[in-house]
């Protein structure tokens, strides 16, 4: 007799029968147009166009920064406390450019300057990207799986790196003043919109489109998103996952780098322990977004800023605590954050 | 059609475990196994929950070292090597738990297997004949399909390119019989392309016109080793490694 087993018919029709269509979850993609148009009844129209570009603005600066993070963590399950430290020092990496060239900068024109600035930012994300190469290799390589000591030995990595930088630069405060044809703002009708603003929502869209393109449209990305889901099986498919690794963190550190960057000019002075003092709002931007969700973390990273800004406008004592009260609102409705891999 | 199986004569051997032991933390779990896998034909190991059987194949792939031992595929010994250079040498897994990437469509699961370039669309279109759903749901996330469709992808996935040994753990674990079936005929096709599969069922009656040799494991050991034809035959063998007999199933 046949071991073979009867195919019932409803079954056999039932394996056939086509999937719906798969669900797109919009409904964080939403929040973001959402929260703007929530706020502009309560405001002017110039003011509201001058508050929401520079929320956007600072978002996409914190997403640069927040976007390497949640990679690492997504795919390697580490937890990096000490990656404000690459913030820094991309930033002070950065004035090994810009102090020297400091002329070109001045230069009432826009090409020298983006050329100064394009030279700065190449420089500062090769150095955290070999910095970050290293410290995966000596610091983290020893703690893979070890939650509590990772916390431990990259705090302690973070806090050398900062005086290092003083070793290094000096312990006093460097003005980092924007290029000449980046000061100012231009007005569109009565409401006044800072270039630099606008020069940090175009390079954190191009970064965004950049990480969505290669995760989505590379085979280097497939591999990546496929690592974060399960790494073992990538391996048992013939990759070395423990090159991805490396590969991802030297390019999440290059990030903060370039973050880094960007904050560093758009406050116009670096101390040692930038980095550190903007972790909380990069942790809150990680964790609201979803761990390991880029898509998250930038949806996450436009919502904080944009809270920040209103907050700080229309009620300037909810602003310190906006950041918080955000995280925990998002965390009620999705406790696992906007885009969780584990929601899948 | 009655698919009584013809026992091949053992060829030589593509794989062999030789005395491997494993230890899983403070658990050992692998005891000495000694499996030869002829090359060609399909392997079947069988065994109660808890045997050793899944651990066997995580040590053949170097997911969990083998700590004594020495595990030989296809003239090289491959105990000490790392999974993906395993992988590369010409072994495909698909485990227990089918371990598809949810996130990634059908064909992005194929493609990454894919290691040697695009995707061969005539092997594609060989593999969607005997899983047709595959096609249908090809741009479609594999986290939104059914268990069985999963297990299609998976088994997709290892043989999308050529490999010389298909490790494959508990295909038919909780899957309707349709899919069963689908199953069955995709393995009789990979046999038929010479390819040496080594599968792990506890399933008897899907192996049993399956499988040409086959071997039990019982705590961490394999206590028996021979042909699935003898086995198959034998009622009181079966009852005495599998603690049933195929006459009380049918």
């Amino acid at each position: 007799m046949s071991a073979t087993l009867p195919i019932p018919k409803a079954q056999a029709a039932q394996a056939d029968t086509p999937l719906p269509a798969a669900k797109r979850d919009l409904a964080p993609l939403l929040l973001v147009p959402a929260l703007a148009l929530a706020v502009l009844p309560f405001v002017s129209l110039p003011t509201w166009v001058t508050l929401t570009v520079a929320g956007l603005a600072m978002g996409m600066m914190i997403f640069i920064m927040a976007s390497g993070l949640t990679l690492v963590f997504g795919l390697m399950s580490v937890l990096n406390f000490g990656h404000g430290a690459f913030v820094s020092v991309g930033a002070f990496s950065a004035t090994m450019v810009l102090l020297p060239m400091r002329g070109w900068l001045e230069a009432d024109s826009l090409p020298a300057n983006l050329g100064v600035l394009g030279l700065a930012v190449l420089v500062a994300m090769l150095v955290t990207a070999l910095i970050g190469w290293a410290f995966e290799r000596i610091v983290i390589m020893p703690v893979y799986g070890q939650h509590l000591k990772q916390i431990l030995i990259t705090m302690g990595g973070m806090i050398v790196s900062e005086q290092l930088i003083n070793v290094i630069w000096g312990a006093e405060q460097i003005p980092l003043p924007l290029p000449a044809s980046l000061r100012g703002a231009i007005f569109l009708g009565e409401a006044a919109i800072e270039k630099y603003r606008l020069l940090a929502v175009v390079v954190g869209l191009v970064v965004f489109a950049a990480m969505f393109i290669t995760l989505n449209r590379t085979k280097i990305g497939l591999l990546i998103r496929a690592g974060v889901e399960n790494g073992e099986m990538v391996e048992a498919l013939g990759y070395r996952i423990r090159r991805l690794f490396v590969g991802v963190f030297a390019a999440g550190s290059a990030l903060a780098g370039l973050g880094g960057v960007m904050w560093g000019l758009y406050k116009e002075t670096l101390v040692a322990s930038m980095g550190s003092e903007i972790m909380v709002m990069v942790f809150i931007v990680v964790i609201i977004g979803g761990l390991g969700s880029v898509g998250g973390c930038f949806i996450g990273a436009l919502l904080m800023a944009l809270v920040a800004n209103y907050a700080g406008f229309l009620a300037p004592k909810l602003a310190l605590v906006s950041n918080i009260v955000l995280m925990i609102a998002i965390l009620l409705w999705r406790p696992a954050g906007l885009y969780s891999k584990s929601r899948g | 059609m009655e698919h009584q199986n013809t026992p091949k004569l053992v060829s030589e051997p593509l794989l062999t475990l030789s005395g491997v032991h494993t230890h899983i933390g403070q658990y050992h779990i692998l005891q000495g196994v000694d499996l030869v896998v002829p090359r060609g034909g399909l392997a079947v190991l069988l065994g109660r929950n808890g045997a050793g059987k899944t651990t066997t194949l995580r040590t053949i792939m170097g997911l969990w070292k083998a700590s004594a031992g020495s595990i030989v595929f296809d003239g090289r010994d491959i105990t000490k090597m790392s999974t993906p250079d395993i992988a590369r040498a010409g072994i495909a897994y698909v485990p227990e738990s089918m371990a598809v990437f949810s996130e990634l469509t059908v064909r992005e699961n194929l493609y990454l297997a894919a290691r040697n370039g695009p995707l061969d669309q005539a092997r594609v279109d060989w593999i969607c004949g005997f899983f047709p759903a595959l096609k249908k749901f090809w741009n479609y996330p594999a986290g939104n399909l059914s268990g069985g469709q999963k297990q299609m992808v998976a088994i997709a996935r290892a043989i999308v390119e050529p490999r010389k040994l298909l490790l494959v753990d508990e295909p038919t674990k909780g899957l309707a019989p349709a899919i069963v079936q689908s199953l069955m005929m995709a393995f009789r096709e990979l046999k038929d392309t010479n390819t040496t599969i080594l599968l792990v069922e506890q399933n008897f009656n899907f192996v049993r016109s399956l499988g040409d040799s086959v071997s039990v494991m019982d705590d961490g050991r394999v206590a028996h080793a021979g042909l699935m034809h003898d086995l198959a035959l034998d009622s009181a063998l079966q009852q005495r490694l599998l603690g049933l007999s195929l006459d009380s199933h049918q």
